[in-house]
């Protein structure tokens, strides 16, 4: 019986991936990214699903979205609603300068071993309301062994501006996986090539694996996603094909997690770029 | 012709006595809801460099819950160029929008020499958006290019 019990938790374990890591793409989709005007505002899509940008599977969780004004003090969202497939939420533009709104996230996942019982900590997949709350890493004996966890920490930033763009949003924070642009996000031209960065904890990430798609799935036959690497630089150079809306996703994994009971790190990197006609 | 003619020998640069001239034609459209386009002309250098607006048309009423320069990143070339970081109404270069017509624009007599290009950017609500661009050649800067929808010809002559 224990036996059975303890095969049956390993393969709920081996299920309880983080959300992160299945196929389903976490998005904010603005209306716009270059705003002119004194009375600019900027409606947000909020969504998770497959394709982009079209909303068929869960709507994104508004509890988390923050606002970076210009100068990097925080703004707030207004008007925020979530629906069946689709949050949204509006961004008054009241300074001008480039904004940054998004939403982090960060949990362990996976499973460790009390007397031979294997036991998981975390959730997958939104609260159930009838589920009793799921252990945390915290709740992990000191006996215990057999401990593999998993931190997942991830960011999904977007970057709009009203009149000049500004930098000060952009500035990285040093911890974790982030962008580091070279060219400003909100000055993206079909036919130009763009530079961004990426840092891992500060540092320049080689080699790094970012996955560009764009917008409009529905309208053609291929799904359009690119697999891109990083150089030893860090450095991610795309030149736009068309003008549009696209999804980049970067992902990296090591061991340098927050909590002495996790084993591994895994990092995320997610934003929508614009890029206009020439 | 024969004073251009030694200035060129001779390496001189002329600075000419009247302003070289920019016209742009605003095409009559015969659409269902017609709005006058927002329109802005403005001279780059031809290896990059600052642009200069030499014209902005749009619509300049401040009031209202929508005021014009809601719509200026429409013209989204000028806008990146430089168009965002203008100080509006700029006097002598920014004014409302025009009927379709003909227009003429000088261009500025204290240009550096060297090649140029003149944008011409048309965006019209309800309607589509235009770039018209010309290279050009200070001083002495001829030139003509045409639009096709929300632009008509574009020419550079002498005054």
């Amino acid at each position: 019986m224990k036996r059975m019990f303890g095969r049956l938790a390993i393969a709920a374990a081996l299920l309880a991936t983080p959300t992160m890591l299945s196929a389903h793409r976490q998005w904010l989709l603005p209306s716009g990214t270059v705003f002119s005007g004194t009375d600019s505002w900027v409606t947000v899509d909020a969504a998770v699903s497959n394709d982009l940008f079209y909303a068929d599977h869960q709507p994104g969780r508004l509890e988390g979205v923050k606002v970076w004004q210009p100068d990097g003090s925080p703004g707030q969202i207004q008007n925020g609603s979530t629906g069946r497939y689709r949050s949204v939420f509006d961004v008054k533009l009241d300074k001008t300068g480039t904004w940054k709104i998004g939403m982090e996230s960060s949990g362990f996942m996976g499973s460790f071993k009390v007397d031979g019982v294997e036991q998981r900590i975390g959730r997958r997949g939104p609260p159930r309301p009838d589920a009793p709350p799921p252990l945390t890493i915290a709740d992990i004996p000191a006996n215990a062994t057999d401990v593999r966890v998993t931190e997942s920490v991830g960011r999904n930033q977007i970057f709009v501006t009203a009149g000049e763009p500004t930098t000060t949003v952009l500035k990285p924070t040093g911890t974790g996986l982030e962008l580091e642009p070279i060219t400003h996000p909100d000055e993206l031209v079909a036919g130009e090539a763009a530079r961004f960065r990426f840092l891992i904890d500060g540092k320049p990430a080689a080699g790094l694996k970012v996955t560009l798609v764009p917008g409009g799935k529905r309208y053609r036959d291929a799904e359009g996603a690119q697999e891109l690497t990083t150089g030893a630089d860090g450095v991610l150079s795309i030149t736009w094909a068309n003008a549009g809306m696209f999804w980049l996703n970067a992902t990296a994994t090591d061991n340098r997690v927050s909590n002495p009971r996790a084993t591994e790190r895994r990092m995320s990197y997610t934003t929508t770029l614009e890029v206009m006609t020439p | 012709m024969r004073p251009l003619h030694l200035a060129l020998l001779g390496g001189v640069v002329a600075a000419p006595a009247a302003a070289d001239t920019v016209t742009v034609t605003i095409p009559r459209l015969n659409v269902a809801e017609y709005h006058r386009p927002y329109v802005a002309v403005w001279i780059e250098p031809v290896g990059g460099g600052p642009a200069r607006t030499l014209a902005l048309w749009y619509d300049v009423r401040k009031a209202g819950n929508e005021p014009g320069t809601k719509w200026l990143a429409d013209l989204r070339a000028w806008w990146r160029k430089g168009g965002r970081s203008m100080t509006l109404p700029a006097n002598g270069v920014s004014g409302a929008t025009r009927a379709p017509g003909q227009y003429t624009i000088p261009l500025p007599a204290n240009l550096k020499p060297g090649q140029y290009v003149l944008n011409v950017e048309a965006a019209r609500e309800t309607g589509g958006r235009e770039l018209v661009t010309v290279p050009l050649t200070v001083p002495a800067a001829r030139g003509r290019a045409s639009g096709s929808h929300e632009l008509g010809a574009v020419t550079v002559t002498a005054r």
